[in-house]
């Protein structure tokens, strides 16, 4: 265990990736790729709300997306709305990317570990 | 007034699945079959078809779909919502009146028009009485591309579906009709809802949110337990059961494939969405905060809650115009090294590309099998990988070095790194960029109409 992980062990959290605890859909605006993501269980939504931050996400696209991470709570349907801002090589039909239309800019985020209870009950 | 009504979802987009709206009808009671065929550049691609042939512009899968259906349709007193008009709503009506008399269906169809989207011819006007037509996203006024629009739509709304609904027809075909719009029309019309009545319509416009996609809610491309979705050969489309108090279900005919839950439907809900808070159609602002959804027994999933505000007084246009070219290449480099091997030929391909003092705006290089979906995020590539794919994309404003570069690619399979294939579909294709421009205008400028041809 690393000096991280000895910290997160302490403070009784380990970290997980958002695949097992959310499910997510996205799709475009022009240049803007948005991610839905939705908690797999309801006593996953507040984690998610703590710990997936936009300005984690955006540290989390570094690299692949050229503008400003949004965030919107949707605690109705459990789910939090990204909008990734130029994320998709200028977008539409002028964009030279396979993912053009960001369809599945939802599971690269799904990479993202987050801490969560060393207890929580994850599937 | 009626209690209940079903609204069924026939297509997705232009080239959704061609049964689909077929096993709707048969497959139990409907009262609307709604299909969405178009998108943002669906309408450039129907305006250069009307340019060569002024009896096209329209989605021409949606004549001989009708002809299959019509007589069922009329048997059963179903009637059909679909912005298959494209650009040519009155040419995509004639050709339907024209198969509805094929069948002897004469007399029992009426074919509604909705028209007044298309202000292509009316620009230069609007231009010049100051109407700027910016950029929503990057604020720029419409002047700087104006020599290269090949189409200019604005977006309608729901009523003028009704009124064509309320002139008696049975078949309602639209040029750029909101998708939501679709479902929303037959919902207005059936419960009566007033103009003002913002939680209604925003309810009518979630409803038409969840099934504008096909099957998008009901289990396709949904994540959650993607293998054990039974019978996705067979997939059920939505089904909208509406009450007039604005509540309504989710759920698809029995005995077909996919499933609809609350997993399926929240996707669905957050697909391509902005501000959650203001979703904003021609006809009400939904807020979808406040959307409640509720499992309500097997593939039925209840909706209530919704509430809508006031809608806007503008439209948004959706303008279409010729931005450059564009090709894409690819080879398949096989193990041993193959990752190696395809960076290489790419560092090679761009040494030429230089060489020849071509110039891009652009130059993509992807390894599909590595790096494509998940870019910078993606792990390390396994040393052992099989092959890889190379694709390398280009842009430029002129055609010449696009087409240039299309001759680029082939020779690398004899003069480039080893142990490459998968060139079998030849020279890649130069294609023409036609980009897209989002604005918005004062609804007082749009006047949509609406007319009836009898079959």
């Amino acid at each position: 265990m690393g000096r991280k992980g000895a910290r997160r062990a302490a403070r009784g959290t380990r970290m997980v990736p958002l695949v097992t605890l959310a499910h997510a859909r996205s799709g475009d605006k022009g240049n803007t790729a948005n991610v839905g993501l939705i908690a797999l269980r309801p006593e996953y939504y507040p984690l998610l709300v703590r710990e997936v931050t936009a300005a984690r996400v955006a540290r989390h696209f570094r690299g692949a997306i050229d503008g400003p991470v949004e965030r919107f709570e949707l605690p109705n349907l459990r789910a939090l709305n990204f909008l990734l801002h130029g994320a998709l090589g200028g977008g539409g039909t002028l964009s030279l990317k396979t993912d053009a239309q960001g369809k599945v800019f939802s599971t690269a985020l799904l990479r993202m570990a987050i801490p969560v209870p060393r207890d929580l009950d994850v599937r | 007034m009626s209690q209940t009504i079903r609204i069924a979802s026939g297509q997705g987009f232009w080239g959704d699945w061609l049964e689909a709206p077929v096993r709707q009808v048969e497959g139990g009671p409907i009262d609307y079959l709604m299909m969405d065929y178009l998108a943002e550049v669906t309408m450039s691609i129907m305006q250069k078809q009307r340019g060569r042939d002024p009896t096209l512009g329209y989605a021409k899968d949606f004549v001989p779909l009708m002809e299959r259906l019509l007589p069922m349709l009329v048997e059963r007193g179903i009637r059909v919502t679909a912005n298959a008009g494209g650009v040519n709503p009155r040419a995509c009506a004639e050709a339907v009146v024209g198969a509805a008399r094929r069948l002897g269906l004469r007399g029992k169809v009426r074919l509604g028009i909705v028209e007044g989207d298309d202000i292509l011819d009316r620009l230069d006007d609007l231009l010049a009485r100051g109407h700027t037509l910016a950029n929503l996203d990057t604020a720029e006024p419409l002047a700087t591309v104006r020599d290269a629009v090949q189409s200019a739509n604005a977006y309608l709304g729901a009523w003028p579906v009704v009124e064509a609904l309320r002139q008696g027809a049975n078949i309602v075909v639209t040029g750029r009709v909101t998708d939501t719009g679709l479902t929303l029309g037959p919902l207005i019309h059936a419960f009566q809802w007033a103009p003002e009545a913002w939680d209604l319509l925003a309810a009518g416009t979630v409803a038409g949110h969840i099934i504008e996609c096909g099957a998008q809610c009901s289990g396709g491309n949904c994540l959650v337990g993607w293998e054990r979705l039974p019978n996705m050969a067979d997939p059920g489309y939505p089904i909208i059961e509406a009450h007039p108090n604005g509540e309504f279900l989710v759920t698809k005919h029995s005995g077909t494939g996919g499933r609809i839950t609350v997993a399926s439907v929240t996707e669905q809900l957050v697909y391509e969405m902005g501000d959650p808070r203001h979703y904003i159609t021609p006809d009400c602002v939904a807020d979808f905060t406040t959307i409640q959804l509720r499992n309500a027994g097997r593939d039925r999933v209840r909706v209530t809650g919704i509430r809508g505000r006031p809608a806007t007084d503008s439209l948004k246009v959706s303008l279409s115009y010729h931005y450059g070219y564009k090709a894409v290449g690819t080879l398949v480099y096989a193990w041993p090294d193959a990752v190696k091997k395809a960076k290489r030929a790419d560092k090679i391909l761009r040494a030429r590309l230089d060489a020849l003092g071509l110039e891009f705006e652009e130059i993509l290089t992807e390894y599909v099998g590595v790096n494509a979906t998940h870019g910078p995020l993606a792990p390390p590539p396994d040393p052992n990988l099989a092959e890889v794919q190379l694709r390398v994309g280009v842009r430029a404003r002129e055609r010449a070095p696009v087409d240039r570069f299309t001759r680029e690619i082939a020779p690398l399979i004899l003069n480039g790194p080893p142990s490459v294939t998968g060139f079998a579909g030849g020279r890649p294709k130069v294609e023409e960029i036609v980009a897209y421009w989002p604005a918005l205008i004062p609804k007082s400028e749009i006047r949509p109409t609406v007319s009836i041809v009898e079959a």
